[in-house]
C-alpha cells in the first residue's frame, strides 16, 4: 500500500525582490512593495511530502527521525534567520517563494534518499503558497 | 467531478511496537513511540470523495449520510480508545498514521453509495499528516 506522509518546518527569513535583468523602474514597477531596498521578512511554512510503500515492519513510509534530521540539517538551518539575497543560491536567482521553492526540491531530491520526493510546499503568508513536484504533476 | 471533503475530530491513544523486533530494535526503531503505556493526539481526519453533483438534489453526496457513515465506521471505533487494545487492526498492525489513513480507507471505501471515496487524510498533530488515494 502507497501512502504519501507530509511534515511541516517552520523557518523567518529575510528577502527583495529584484531582478538584474530589469532596470530599476520595470523593478519597482514588478515588485511593488517587495523592491523597497533594505527587504522585508517571513515566517515560512515549508511541507514536505514524500511517499513510498507502507513498510509492514514499521508501519511507515519513511521514518521521520530521519527526514526531520535531514530537513533540520539541509534546508531549515541554511535558511532559518538568513537574509535569502546573500545566499549563493540567490545570487543571480531572484528569491522569489517559487524559487525558494524550487532550491528546497532540489536539495532534498540530491540528498534524501529514504523515501520518494513527492512535492515541496512553501506557505510565504497565511494567503500565498507554492507548490513544486519537480517533473510531476502535484497529486491533490 | 467535483471533490467534497468533511472534516472530524477523534482522541485516540497509541504506542508504536513490533513484536518480532527485540526490545533494543523498537527503541531504536521507535524512541519515546514505544512506551506500552502510550500517548495521546488529537488526530483530525478529512474524509475527500468524488463524483458528479446530482442535478435534482445539487449534492455529490448527502453530507449527513456520509457524516453518519464516518461516525458508524470509524469515530465510534476509534475515538477515545487505546488503539492498540481496542481496535482490532490495531491488535496486530502498528497504529502509525500511514495504517491508521489505510485502514479508516479500509473502512469507508465499500460504504458510500453514490460518490466514490479519492483520499483519506489523517493529521497526527498540525504538523504532521498521511494522504491515501487508495494506491496498492
Amino acid at each position: 500500500m502507497k501512502a504519501h506522509l507530509t511534515r511541516r518546518y517552520r523557518f523567518s527569513a529575510s528577502h527583495r525582490l529584484d531582478s538584474h535583468a530589469m532596470s530599476a523602474e520595470e523593478n519597482l514597477a514588478t515588485y511593488g512593495k517587495c523592491n523597497n531596498p533594505h527587504g522585508h521578512g517571513h515566517n515560512y511554512t515549508l511541507e514536505v511530502t514524500v511517499s513510498g510503500p507502507v513498510d509492514s515492519a514499521t508501519g511507515m513510509v519513511c521514518n521521520l527521525v530521519d527526514l526531520d534530521a535531514f530537513v533540520e540539517r539541509e534546508v531549515v538551518s541554511r535558511y532559518d534567520l538568513e537574509n535569502l539575497n546573500t545566499l549563493k543560491e540567490f545570487a543571480q536567482t531572484v528569491p522569489t517563494t517559487e524559487n525558494l521553492c524550487i532550491e528546497i526540491y532540489e536539495i532534498l531530491q540530491r540528498g534524501f534518499q529514504k523515501a520518494h520526493l513527492d512535492t515541496v510546499r512553501l506557505e510565504e503568508t497565511m494567503m500565498n503558497s507554492f507548490e513544486y513536484a519537480g517533473a510531476a504533476e502535484a497529486r491533490r | 467531478m467535483v471533490y467534497l471533503t468533511r472534516k472530524a475530530e477523534f482522541s485516540a491513544s497509541h504506542y508504536y511496537h513490533n513484536p518480532d523486533f527485540t526490545p533494543e530494535q523498537n527503541r531504536a526503531i521507535f524512541g519515546k513511540c514505544n512506551n506500552p503505556n502510550g500517548h495521546g493526539h488529537n488526530y483530525t481526519l478529512e474524509v475527500t470523495v468524488k463524483g458528479e453533483v446530482d442535478p435534482r438534489s445539487g449534492f455529490v453526496v448527502d453530507l449527513k449520510q456520509l457524516k453518519e457513515i464516518m461516525h458508524r465506521e470509524v469515530l465510534d471505533a476509534m475515538d477515545h480508545r487505546f488503539l492498540n487494545k481496542e481496535v482490532p487492526e490495531f491488535l496486530t498492525l502498528i497504529p502509525t498514521t500511514e495504517n491508521l489513513a489505510i485502514a479508516v480507507w479500509q473502512r469507508l471505501e465499500t460504504k458510500l453509495q453514490k460518490a466514490q471515496l479519492h483520499r483519506v487524510r489523517v493529521y497526527e498533530t498540525p504538523d504532521l499528516f498521511v494522504d491515501f488515494y487508495g494506491e496498492a
